[in-house]
């Protein structure tokens, strides 16, 4: 499969590195994945399709996706704001923020998770004044969106910068002086050229709020029906030691991670194609 | 960037300038916003983190720390993050080399298998494991037999660790080593270096900023990872927990002073991280500077 059609330049160490490559990804990532795949068909498919169909694990799916597509769109909406300011003003602190950004892809989500249900409690530092609203965050599928929206914030930031820096000003002043409104100019001129990042953005927060688990645990409360994603299951089925159970989840989450990691791989494709055009 | 400097450089009337940009107003409001949704979301939990930590005092927030079970974790994660770190450098450049310097079919299939990590929730990379290894797993009977422990044991946090942090040297190394062209290693080849040395002397300076980028994003990963350590490790306390697992039982304890002291460490590693990322992000951007400016001489 891996046959070496042409060498591009003689230099050493191909079939060693290829090689190593090749069993080491097989070792760590491939077996154990195909592993899964074997337990969960050592079910029948009644079996498989009323553990994935239960009303509890659909409850958990309900509030998985709901919350993640929640968190996506507040991510996309303050995302772009963040990255408007970020990147055409100038402020105080500005580089300070700009690094603070990245602060989801490095602080350990059990951490994420306690800090974020101190703060949202009945008597957090937030959670306080939510209370006379009588608005609910902590140990409410609120919280869930909460802790989403943290974990996903850095990805429309991240995708959508570059491509508002390197944005031609030239192409501004040119609608300006067609007569343009300066809101038409950002929604007629700008937006389209931001939407394929902005997409991006979107479905790899999206994403990573689905599988999400250590920063949502916390927050959530874990009330069945009520206030339990979809990975915290796989865990229930396990401490059952209903191990087939715990595979059939997996699979299901697998197939729909799969089938957005497909989409956010034509959009990359999107982005940079459009990217390489316009240089 | 690229408004900014046009704004302040280009000799445009004022009407152009306007043109261009947002009212005053507006441009303030925007930035009230932006400012307000970063400080909620990133720097209030983190001051919560410190505030709880220090709530009971300096004596009660040392104590936690310096407490049998807390180094116990301490040097668990230190001790996963020092095996699944060197491991996953040499997969990273291994991998980077095979797939940067040379031609060859199914390469962009390899790419995406070695991303895969990244798309999979880190409750099923524990699980694969527990699937694997574990007394019901395929491999379970077997270990159980020669007395081998994997799950609920130092060597499954080591792997579930592995798994979880698998792609991020590759995926630094790879677009970085496919910028730059062969021609200086065939150069060093051809001259009669051998292939280790001319990957020492000539490849490693050019990629040492990205390879360090991608170290340090994956020990802050490795040190830091909850889900999916938490499934195989079994929480025995002093024996298989790190200092994330070590986090939530002292918090499902109610003990919160101990726990936010622990997260606090924790939290500082994700600051000292993102320290170290800004100031290899501006080495790198300069050395990227200097061999464009290099290139523009010889040219």
């Amino acid at each position: 499969m891996f046959r070496r059609v042409r060498q591009k330049r003689a230099l050493p160490g191909f079939g060693l590195t290829l090689g190593y490559t090749l069993v080491y990804l097989s070792l760590i990532v491939l077996l154990p994945l195909a592993c899964l795949m074997l337990k969960s068909t050592s079910m029948t498919w009644g079996r498989f399709w009323s553990t994935v169909t239960d009303p509890r694990v659909v409850a958990s799916y309900k509030l998985s996706f709901g919350a993640s597509l929640a968190a996506a769109v507040i991510n996309t909406v303050f995302g772009l704001l963040a990255t408007w300011a970020l990147v055409r003003y100038r402020f105080p602190g500005r580089k300070l923020i700009d690094a603070l950004v990245d602060l989801p892809f490095t602080l350990p989500t059990a951490v994420a998770g306690i800090a974020l249900t101190s703060i949202y409690a009945g008597n957090g530092w937030i959670g306080q004044y939510l209370e006379t609203w009588e608005v609910k965050v902590a140990f409410a599928p609120l919280g869930v969106v909460v802790a989403l929206t943290f974990i996903g914030l850095p990805f429309v930031v991240r995708t959508v910068q570059p491509i508002l820096e390197d944005l031609d000003p030239e192409i501004e002043q040119a609608a300006a002086s067609l007569g343009a409104a300066r809101w038409q100019t950002v929604r007629r001129v700008i937006l389209p050229e931001l939407l394929p990042a902005l997409l991006t953005g979107f479905a790899l927060a999206f994403a990573r709020a689905l599988g999400e688990y250590g920063s949502v645990v916390f927050i959530s409360g874990n009330m069945p029906m009520r206030t339990e994603i979809t990975p915290l299951l796989i865990i229930v089925k396990l401490e059952q030691y209903d191990y087939a159970g715990a595979a059939a989840i997996a699979v299901v989450m697998l197939a729909t991670s799969f089938g957005l990691l497909l989409v956010i791989n034509v959009l990359q494709w999107w982005t940079s194609s459009r990217r390489a055009m316009a240089l | 960037m690229a408004g900014s400097i046009a704004m302040t450089t280009a000799p445009t009337t004022a009407r152009t300038r306007n043109a261009i940009t947002e009212p005053v107003l507006v441009r303030i409001l925007l930035t009230l916003i932006a400012c307000g949704f970063l400080v909620l979301f990133l720097v209030v939990p983190l001051a919560a983190v410190f505030a709880q930590a220090l709530k009971k005092g300096v004596g009660v927030y040392f104590a936690s720390l310096v407490e049998v079970d807390a180094l116990a974790a301490i040097r668990l994660t230190l001790l996963t993050a020092a095996i699944a770190l060197p491991l996953n450098l040499v997969f990273g450049v291994a991998a980077a080399w095979a797939i940067a310097k040379f031609e060859f079919f199914g390469k962009s299939l390899l790419i995406t298998l070695i991303d895969l990590p990244f798309a999979v929730s880190p409750v099923i990379s524990g699980l694969i494991y527990v699937l694997l290894f574990g007394l019901q797993g395929l491999l379970g009977p077997w270990l159980a037999a020669h007395d081998i422990k994997v799950i609920f044991a130092v060597p499954g946090i080591v792997l579930a660790t592995i798994f979880v942090t698998f792609p991020f040297i590759a995926r630094e190394l790879i677009p970085l080593m496919h910028a730059q062209s062969a021609d200086e290693e065939q150069a060093a080849i051809s001259l009669g270096a051998s292939g280790w040395k001319t990957f020492l002397r000539v490849t490693l300076p050019n990629i040492k900023w990205g390879l360090l980028y991608g170290v340090i994003l994956c020990n802050a990963r490795a040190m830091g990872e909850f889900g999916a350590v938490s499934v195989v490790s079994g929480h025995i306390r002093g024996l298989t927990n790190t200092m994330p697992l070590h986090v939530e039982i002292l918090y499902n304890e109610y003990n919160f002073a101990a726990a936010f002291a622990v997260a606090s460490l924790l939290a500082m590693l994700a600051l000292v991280t993102l320290a170290l990322k800004s100031i290899v992000e501006w080495k790198a951007c300069r050395q990227l500077q200097l061999l464009d400016a290099s290139h523009g001489e010889n040219s």
